[in-house]
């Protein structure tokens, strides 16, 4: 490259390309001299000035004004000439639009060249040339290369569309691009097919509602053909469109991945994690007991280890989605413990990875080498990882109880260190132990008070005090240790000011002799020298506490703590599963749903693993996820989140009431899945973050106020203290039992969960409307021999966001055979997603005992509201504007009610007559109903004087919930 | 889809910019020096700028190869010094970014050699051709450099045949877009490596923490026409299938997985674990696998080490080497770490040369040629500087490099038959050569 070598030499532009400061600055000469070269008439010249200028644009100089003399070289049959101006006309066309045109002519010209390469470089580089005039001149030169017989021009022209679609979409559908499109689906070369299914994939994000990309059985097959047959990039491509699929059946779905399988085989780790997304996604829908199904499991180990020999940055992405796959299948890669081990010159951003892994893998069968591992780790160089280590000891001594003793002594071990960080990080694991199993290894507590100086994390700090307060009665010096604490009270951060707080209190009542000062001092520092709400709300807490009632004080402080998770930092199962079906994109690196990082309408479809079909078990499912008991994410399909989560989950609700996780969420564009009906739910699911570390049981997390330092659930709380509870008490009252006669139909009781199933305790229950207000009714029965106290309930997500506007009022202990009513006020703000069938509900009960499990139905009544009454006028545009095809007709019989008693009835269930004709004899009533989601449901009732049989047709653009309103009026009318 | 593509030198100097979708310039960037304007060009800085800031001239070490400013996602990778950046807004195929960036380096290195600054520089407008032909809109195209070195040349002017237009056109979108018709040898050769490395993570103790063999069948073909290759090792599912009648005196072996080129019809494989395929003209990686059962580890590192007191350290170590005693290993080094600390060294070794090398902060023992089922020992007088640091040395693991000529894995090849119905050469006329090196990969004892 003797011209390069010249260039270098040449100190003018040689000193540009290091010499950062000349960027900005462009001196005229040489701009003159570009133009004079580029008006050269020897081409050798032409060429080199051309170079000239790419090189400067490469660095950044704006070398917009030779635009003209650029083009002016456009016509050559030099191709690498051409090549050039092309790059250089596509950077500038869009800030010099109108001479951008001057390009057109030639462009179309090209297109037409004998030589397919011209006519696909002339297509490709028209589709990057940004400027609305010159699309308009694209469409005819794009229409014949599509059709172009040669296959590398219809290949480029396939991804030109998906360009001009980014630049006009209206233009495209106009000009019947995207069936031309769909056509090449079907294209003989496969390089063709691939390239048109990326650009279809595309264009299908951006219009979530479109249905471009209409997978069919027979699309899928030429898709499965053309897998074998393109390259490895046109085999991402095909892959990950698959993922897109839902098979109808299992027999489908098994075909697919039959035909998928090999791909796990190839080079290029992009096409197997891919096939791993299309597998792991079908995989739902296989029964478990088939063959086909364990060989599947076993055949997707191998190829994801290989990926761990891949290129570190590859490395990298596998093992964040190994991450989420070991989550969602912990069976795949249970025995492949070893080759996550950390190498010593790994990046340091796959040790991490690897050590995420590995606690997750953890188990009794290979703790011991994981132990010996972690210990290695812990004597490393980088601070963060060391850190980790330290942490991960302490997660296995929680997972694993046979471990638990030799992970203290580990603990102990790297204590001696002495180096500050692994103390303080030791020191915050060794309180989760003691919280897990209490009573065990505080014979340790005196080595962790020699440690208390060194301490300046807060959070080590925190965890320390926490150790203080709880053993208060077995450290002699306690009050002196917490006392040294105080003295800094102000310059300590809210977390250890909150733990210091809870620490000293529970230190007065276990020795309210020696320590009366101390308490006082704490409570005066928390209440009237702070201002953090949160702290002084706490303050006020206690003070009340001790002062009004000090048996019930200690009831609540030193109240029995609920257990800790086994698992940390376990995706939420929604999210989970969604990035599942993500796996080997960013949202899978990221572990974040793409809309968390996507602008614009690309990032708002949810994708979502599909339901099993099949055997009937679907009702049943959810047992499968908890009868595994402690082992939980063991079956896969939890729906209901595994009980580690749950207990959290719960813990999160007593300081929240879902009714602050905020306002409805806004019903956003229809998703794919035909989840139009259930909005954007999903959404605001991922904003919620855990507000508690379950972990950590509320006690150490500095975040809310009260319930806290309660340790137990507000629930034990002594009703005498009324004041800073947050609202659930006062809504109550309001509404439990005063219930507005409305007439609003109420079915009977039922029992939802026997007592065998839930060792003694017995739920019968039903759901009502009352004055606007959704109420879960339950009968509590206690058939066993034991108290049972700290009731609480969690719903799992459903089809209209049910959840509790509060916690379970159960206020005293629950005898043996004693019954209790409770009446639960419910929201509809909570956490979506579409169940099967639609009113199901998914509930887990906690009490002192244990969670337990059931499924109920609600009536869909409860959910119509009572502004549901529709204008006329908007009745019969809505009518007509929903299709037939939405449209539903049901029979109700044996109904001996006239049309008005029948209006009338309805009424009181919030189901709305508007209008009312008679055709020869016949009424018809038109009604109209509106569900707590905003999704309007009409209805037209025909009633013929003396026959019993009513015939009712049911419009809604959501027709799935037709159903459920149809048993509604057959509920209603006939009760 | 990858919205853009840099290349930056290691001062963070952009040698490189393709920009393909206008969504990555919208910033804002956190850090990042806005100009007035904002023009187009203008705003593209913006992102270039981003990365420069928040990646390359970042204080700490590169915690991610993924990085994402302002919703915007860099992904990085790094040859040499010189930094290759996709850029994208998208939720795209992370996966598929990397493999694409290792491709864009192989084809950059199979064009114009090593990565280095100069070359890029030298080879600006090559390069930009070559990511205007493998990367359009974002889409990886066609990226093998056989098919790509017909058309993109840089000698210009040559006009092709229409004849050769069209072989151009199907072969770059073809089935067999890895090679071209009409290739012609007048000796039909073939060579085939089989190339290990054996990965060893053993205790101080003696016993195997975890063992692994990662290999490639790499071949390098000079074969006319479109010759049709099987090729068959002594796998153990495929020897147990046929097994039954002859007699099984030869050595199977386990394969955990095996990936194969893309050349290779895996559906074929997945369905009769056999290896068929048409290969690319010269060098291809055929195939690569790894075993952890019964794989045979060429040497045995027994570390000991003692702490004297507070500033000394007395450390012995044997090499023990474990294979026929006919073939020889080679350029065995053994790696011995030392403290920061360390003051002084004095070394005893039986054979080869041994040397401390403080910068390395290790000692390190070269032994040329050592034969198998031989042994040999070094030892060595570690003198410390008494420290104040609390913090105990990590002792780091005792690695080692060599090169045998056996495979470890233990993996034979059994054929390599090449069909060319065609032309008229037959299996027997083709020369085929095979080759077996086991080389260390990380073999690390703990001490």
């Amino acid at each position: 490259m003797e011209w390069a070598n010249q260039l270098c030499e040449n100190r003018q532009f040689g000193s540009k390309m290091t010499d950062s400061k000349y960027f900005t600055t462009t001196k005229k000469g040489e701009i003159f001299e570009l133009k004079a070269e580029l008006n050269s008439d020897k081409k050798e010249k032409k060429k080199e000035a051309v170079k000239k200028v790419i090189a400067s644009m490469t660095v950044g100089k704006d070398v917009s004004a030779l635009f003209p003399d650029v083009v002016n070289c456009m016509q050559t049959d030099n191709l690498e000439l051409k090549k050039l101006v092309y790059l250089y006309l596509m950077n500038y066309a869009k800030s010099q639009p109108d001479m951008a045109i001057m390009a057109v002519n030639t462009f179309v010209k090209d297109c037409e060249d004998a030589n397919p390469l011209i006519r696909a470089l002339a297509v490709r580089t028209m589709g990057c040339i940004r400027v609305d005039k010159i699309t308009e001149y694209l469409c005819e030169p794009l229409r014949k290369c599509l059709k172009d017989e040669d296959p590398y021009v219809r290949k480029t022209a396939a991804v030109c569309v998906a360009k001009l679609h980014d630049i006009n979409a209206q233009l495209v559908e106009d000009q019947g691009f995207l069936d031309t499109l769909k056509d090449l689906i079907s294209d003989s070369n496969p390089m063709v097919v691939a390239n048109a299914v990326a650009a279809l994939s595309e264009i299908a994000e951006s219009h979530p509602n479109s249905n471009l990309l209409d997978l069919n059985p027979q699309s899928i097959n030429k898709l499965l053909t053309a897998l074998n047959e393109c390259t490895e990039w046109g085999q991402i491509f095909i892959l990950d469109c698959l993922a897109n699929y839902t098979p109808r059946d299992d027999r489908e779905s098994q075909s697919i991945c039959e035909r998928v399988t090999p791909r796990l085989s190839h080079a290029n780790s992009a096409v197997v994690l891919s096939a791993v997304k299309v597998l792991m996604k079908f995989m739902e829908m296989l029964p478990k007991d088939l063959d086909y199904y364990s060989t599947l499991l076993k055949k997707l180990a191998p190829p994801l280890v290989t990926l761990l020999s891949a290129e570190p940055e590859l490395q990298y992405v596998a093992l964040r989605n190994i991450n989420l796959i070991v989550q969602k299948r912990p069976e795949i890669l249970k025995h492949e413990m070893k080759v996550f081990f950390v190498k010593y010159n790994d990046p340091i951003y796959v040790k991490l990875e690897k050590l995420d892994i590995m606690i997750r893998l953890a188990s009794q069968a290979n703790i011991a080498q994981v132990l010996a591992e972690l210990k290695e780790y812990a004597t490393e160089v980088d601070v963060d990882f060391v850190r980790k280590a330290v942490r991960a000891i302490g997660r296995c001594a929680i997972k694993v109880e046979q471990s638990a003793e030799r992970c203290v002594s580990t603990l102990l071990d790297l204590i001696q260190t002495k180096v500050n960080y692994v103390v303080q990080e030791a020191i915050v694991v060794i309180k989760d132990i003691f919280r897990k199993y209490p009573n065990k290894y505080e014979s340790v507590i005196a080595t962790l008070c020699e440690n208390l100086d060194s301490l300046d994390e807060p959070e080590a700090r925190a965890a320390m005090i926490w150790i203080v307060g709880e053993y208060a009665e077995r450290i002699d010096n306690a009050d002196e240790l917490l006392e040294s604490f105080l003295e800094g009270f102000h310059d300590e951060s809210t977390q250890v000011q909150l733990q210091l707080l809870t620490a000293i209190v529970k230190l007065f009542l276990k020795k309210p002799t020696e320590t009366q000062e101390l308490v006082q001092q704490v409570l005066s520092l928390a209440t009237q020298d702070s201002d953090n709400p949160d702290l002084r709300d706490r303050g006020y807490i206690y003070w009340r506490l001790l002062s009004t009632d000090p048996v019930a004080a200690k009831e609540v402080v030193l109240a029995e703590k609920p257990l800790i998770s086994e698992e940390t930092d376990l995706i939420e199962p929604t999210l989970l599963e969604e990035l599942i079906c993500h796996i080997g994109t960013l949202a899978s690196v990221y572990h974040k749903p793409p809309s968390a990082f996507v602008e614009g309408s690309r990032g708002v479809m949810h994708k979502r693993l599909p339901a099993r079909t099949g055997s009937g078990e679907s009702t049943e499912s959810p047992d499968v996820g908890t009868a595994a008991g402690g082992s939980a994410p063991e079956a896969a399909p939890s729906i209901i989140p595994s009980q580690g989560d749950l207990l959290g989950d719960l813990l999160n609700l007593d300081m929240a009431p879902p009714t602050t996780s905020g306002p409805p969420p806004p019903t956003t564009g229809m998703q794919m899945g035909g989840m139009d009906l259930l909005g954007g739910g999903l959404d605001s699911l991922v904003g919620i973050s855990h507000s508690v570390d379950p972990y950590l049981g509320g006690d150490i997390g500095g975040s809310p106020a009260m319930g806290a330092g309660f340790g137990a659930a507000p629930a034990v709380m002594p009703a005498s203290l009324n004041a800073p509870v947050g609202g659930g008490l006062g809504d109550l009252f309001d509404l439990g039992g005063v219930g507005m006669p409305m007439g609003a139909y109420i079915p009977p009781k039922i029992v939802w969960l026997p007592a065998m199933k839930a060792k003694g305790l017995e739920i019968s229950g039903t759901f009502a409307r009352r004055a606007g207000v959704i109420q879960m009714e339950l009968i509590l029965t206690n058939k066993a021999m034991s108290v049972m106290t700290d009731f609480a309930i969690q719903f799992n997500r459903n089809s209209f966001g049910l959840a509790p506007a509060g916690p379970l009022q159960v206020l005293t202990p629950l005898g043996p055979n004693q019954t209790i009513e409770v009446s639960l006020p419910l929201s509809t703000v909570g956490p979506v997603m579409k169940m099967d069938p639609l009113n199901n509900l998914q509930v887990a009960v906690k009490n002192n005992i244990d969670v337990f499990y059931f499924s109920c139905q609600y009536p869909i009544s409860m959910l119509f509201v009572e502004d549901g009454k529709m204008e006329r006028q908007v009745f019969l545009a809505t009518w007509k504007d929903i299709p037939n095809d939405n449209e539903s007709q049901f029979q109700i019989k044996d109904c001996h009610l006239n049309s008005d008693a029948a209006s009338s009835k309805l009424q009181g269930s919030n189901i709305f007559t508007i209008a009312k004709r008679t055709v020869e004899g016949q009424d018809m009533l038109y009604m109209s109903i509106k569900l707590s989601n905003g999704i309007w449901v009409l209805a037209e009732l025909r009633v013929q004087a003396g026959n019993p049989n009513y015939t009712i047709s049911l419009k809604c653009r959501a027709p799935e919930v037709s159903q459920c309103v149809f048993q509604c009026y057959e509920a209603v009318l006939k009760n | 889809m990858i919205g853009g593509l840099f290349i930056y030198n290691h001062k963070g100097e952009v040698l490189i910019s393709r920009v393909y979708r206008d969504d990555i310039g919208k910033g804002p960037f956190p850090n990042c020096f806005h100009k007035v304007g904002s023009t187009e060009s203008y705003r593209m800085r913006n992102a270039v700028d981003a990365f420069r800031v928040n990646v390359i001239h970042a204080r700490q070490q590169v915690r991610s190869p993924v990085t994402n400013i302002a919703r915007t996602s860099f992904f990085h990778v790094k040859r040499s010094n010189i930094w290759l950046a996709a850029v994208t807004k998208q939720n795209v195929n992370a996966a598929m970014v990397f493999e694409f960036l290792y491709k864009m380096c192989d084809v950059m290195t199979a064009y114009f050699g090593k990565i280095s600054e100069e070359n890029i520089k030298n080879n600006f407008v090559l390069i930009y051709e070559l990511l205007d032909e493998i990367l359009d809109f974002g889409y990886p195209q066609n990226s093998e450099t056989g098919a790509l070195k017909t058309f993109i040349t840089q000698t210009g002017i040559k006009s092709q045949s229409k004849e050769e237009q069209s072989q151009i056109t199907s072969q770059v979108t073809g089935q067999i877009g890895w090679r071209r018709e009409g290739i012609k040898y007048r000796r039909n050769e073939l060579f085939l490596d089989v190339l290990e490395s054996v990965n060893l993570l053993m205790s101080p103790q003696g016993q195997v923490l975890s063992a692994h063999v990662s290999g490639r069948v790499v071949m390098k073909s000079y074969l006319s026409g479109m010759p049709e290759c099987k090729f068959g090792m002594n796998d153990k599912i495929v020897i147990d299938k046929q097994g039954k009648g002859g007699a099984t005196e030869e050595q199977s072996i386990a394969i955990d997985d095996c990936t194969f080129h893309q050349c290779v019809r895996l559906s074929k494989f997945d369905a009769e674990r056999s290896i068929s395929f048409i290969p690319p003209d010269g060098e291809c990686e055929l195939m690569r696998y790894r075993t952890t059962k019964d794989i045979i580890l060429p040497f045995r590192v027994i570390p000991l080490v003692r702490e004297v007191g507070r500033t000394k350290l007395e450390v012995k170590v044997v090499i023990k080497s474990n294979f026929k005693p006919s073939l020889l290993a080679q350029k065995i080094e053994v790696r011995i770490p030392t403290p920061l600390n360390t003051s002084g060294v004095q070394v005893i070794c039986m054979k080869g040369k041994a040397k401390y090398k403080a910068s390395e902060n290790a000692i390190v023992w070269k032994i040329k040629r050592m034969a198998g089922m031989k042994e040999s020992q070094i030892s060595a007088e570690i003198e410390l500087l008494p420290t104040n640091d609390k913090k105990k040395w990590a002792r780091p693991p005792i690695s080692m490099n060599f090169e045998v000529p056996f495979a470890p894995s233990g993996l034979k090849v059994r054929y390599l038959k090449v069909f060319e119905p065609k032309l008229n050469y037959s299996d027997h006329d083709v020369i085929k050569w095979v080759r077996y090196i086991g080389r260390s990969g990380i073999y690390e004892t703990r001490c």
